[in-house]
């Protein structure tokens, strides 16, 4: 579980988080939506580590993890569009983070079910976008993390790699793993999220299980259901 | 860390532009020793050139290459490497094949043409210049997001050092020629890493004595053993300072 306390942070003028204080529960799929630039990427990127919040905390197993390198060998990483250097081939990018990583205990079900194995030795940049994001998948489930971000995982994947994704996604979560997944596409999520996180302009809706949303809207898809909600509160 | 250092030089290394970069050196120093009859007029020759493209090249080559690793830098962020192992590791990588195509592009034909002293003192303080600017290149780019800036900015430093700044300096000296200013003439140098190292060289050539009423002031405080001496720890506070300051902001940059 990944605790969340008070925490801002600016760039410049801008306000991307605004005291987000909120909680994310093991054994859950967690949808992070709201429109552009309303500090999605940010939340998820100070998770990670990738940025500094100005204030507040992030609590992982009762200690605050900002500024915490070693807490990244439980996070896995799925970025938006992931680049590589570009000299390298499939198999160097895979044999180099395995080897500075050095851990024994991998999970290769990603690269197996997309047949990475084959392209091994095809350079980074020939690659199309939709296997660089294979890649990415792959490298970020490889390590058997327990908590999974995922921004815009099926973003140029074609049908089936989307449906393999998927599956393994749910996978996680019925092993208790926490999923974090960024995604504008409300429809894809509706089969794999059992809860949903909304942002706007840096500040935090709601954070809600996906049996409370239908409650509250009467509707059934996530997609139906969010947008009557933010019918319903428009914000100006 | 050793690990990093080692894909970093290997990523390098396949790019083929530092193997250019050593190709470019070597003719460049086979020819100056082919042209001039004795080697110590060639030596003379490869030191002016060496002092203005190795800082350029190396402050060039280092800003686009960590420019162009920043998702390979992400990448490495989202592991469990601490950051300050990263951003050394981009360092030491950079500078080892910087280093390695200096040393075999001016290191070789000096050894095999012009084997002495001075040399000697030419490929080291080659490979401090390298060390140096690969240094200012790293502050450059981590101060700035834009990568058409940094690189500007890189080119600039790079201007600044080696025309400007003596522009600057002369003018100084005309303006003051009726004092007494030698002291504050070593203290600019020093601020200067390509002038401390022309000095350096220069000064062990014997062709100090081209360089007037000045040049017997450097003559006179760094043509010893301890002036020297200085001059490599100025050389080396030039590689450490910037590469500190970059690795403080490094440390609380986001990506």
């Amino acid at each position: 579980m990944i605790s969340i306390q008070q925490l801002t942070k600016t760039f410049g003028k801008l306000t991307a988080l605004d005291q987000i204080s909120t909680e994310l529960p093991d054994s859950t799929c967690l949808a992070l939506i709201g429109p552009n630039g309303s500090g999605k990427t940010t939340l998820a990127k100070s998770i990670l580590g990738i940025v500094h919040p100005d204030k507040g905390q992030i609590i992982y197993k009762g200690k605050n993890i900002i500024g915490d390198f070693a807490f990244k060998s439980s996070i896995g990483y799925m970025p938006q569009i992931g680049r590589y250097p570009e000299n390298m081939t499939i198999g160097q990018i895979l044999d180099m983070i395995k080897d500075i990583r050095g851990e024994k205990h991998l999970d290769e079900d990603l690269s197996d079910a997309f047949s990475l194995n084959k392209l091994l030795h095809k350079t980074m940049r020939s690659l199309s976008g939709g296997t660089t994001q294979k890649v990415s998948a792959a490298l970020a489930f490889l390590f058997n993390p327990e908590v999974l971000m995922l921004d815009e995982p099926t973003a140029g994947l074609d049908p089936v790699a989307q449906g393999i994704l998927k599956e393994k996604i749910l996978l996680e979560k019925s092993k208790g793993k926490l999923i974090v997944i960024t995604s504008h596409i409300l429809s894809e999520l509706d089969d794999l999220v059992s809860a949903v996180l909304y942002m706007q302009e840096g500040k935090l809706l709601f954070n809600k299980t996906i049996e409370q949303l239908r409650e509250q809207t009467g509707q059934v898809r996530l997609s139906s259901a969010i947008a009557q909600i933010m019918q319903s509160n428009p914000i100006s | 860390m050793k690990k990093i250092i080692k894909y970093i030089i290997a990523d390098i290394l396949r790019s083929k532009i530092i193997i250019g970069y050593a190709v470019l050196l070597l003719m460049i120093s086979l020819t100056v020793f082919n042209l001039q009859p004795s080697s110590g007029k060639g030596l003379l020759s490869l030191i002016s050139i060496v002092l203005i493209i190795v800082p350029l090249i190396s402050i060039i080559f280092s800003t686009i290459y960590i420019y162009n690793s920043r998702e390979f830098i992400e990448l490495m962020v989202s592991q469990p490497i601490k950051r300050k192992t990263i951003w050394l590791s981009f360092y030491m990588g950079i500078s080892a094949a910087m280093s390695l195509a200096f040393v075999i592009g001016v290191g070789l034909p000096v050894m095999i043409y012009s084997c002495n002293a001075i040399g000697i003192l030419l490929i080291i303080v080659g490979v401090l210049q390298t060390l140096t600017f690969i240094s200012i290149a790293m502050l450059a780019a981590v101060y700035s997001k834009d990568k058409a800036r940094g690189i500007g900015i890189g080119v600039l430093i790079w201007l600044y050092f080696c025309l400007i700044f003596d522009g600057f300096v002369l003018f100084l000296l005309f303006q003051f020629q009726d004092y007494q200013i030698d002291k504050l003439a070593l203290i600019l140098t020093g601020l200067n890493p390509i002038d401390i190292s022309r000095i350096l060289l220069l000064l062990k050539m014997d062709a100090s004595a081209l360089m007037g009423y000045t040049g017997a002031v450097f003559r006179a405080s760094m043509g010893s053993q301890a002036g020297t001496l200085a001059g490599i720890v100025d050389l080396l506070a030039w590689i450490v300072i910037p590469l500190w300051l970059s690795l403080r902001k490094f440390r609380k940059k986001d990506l």
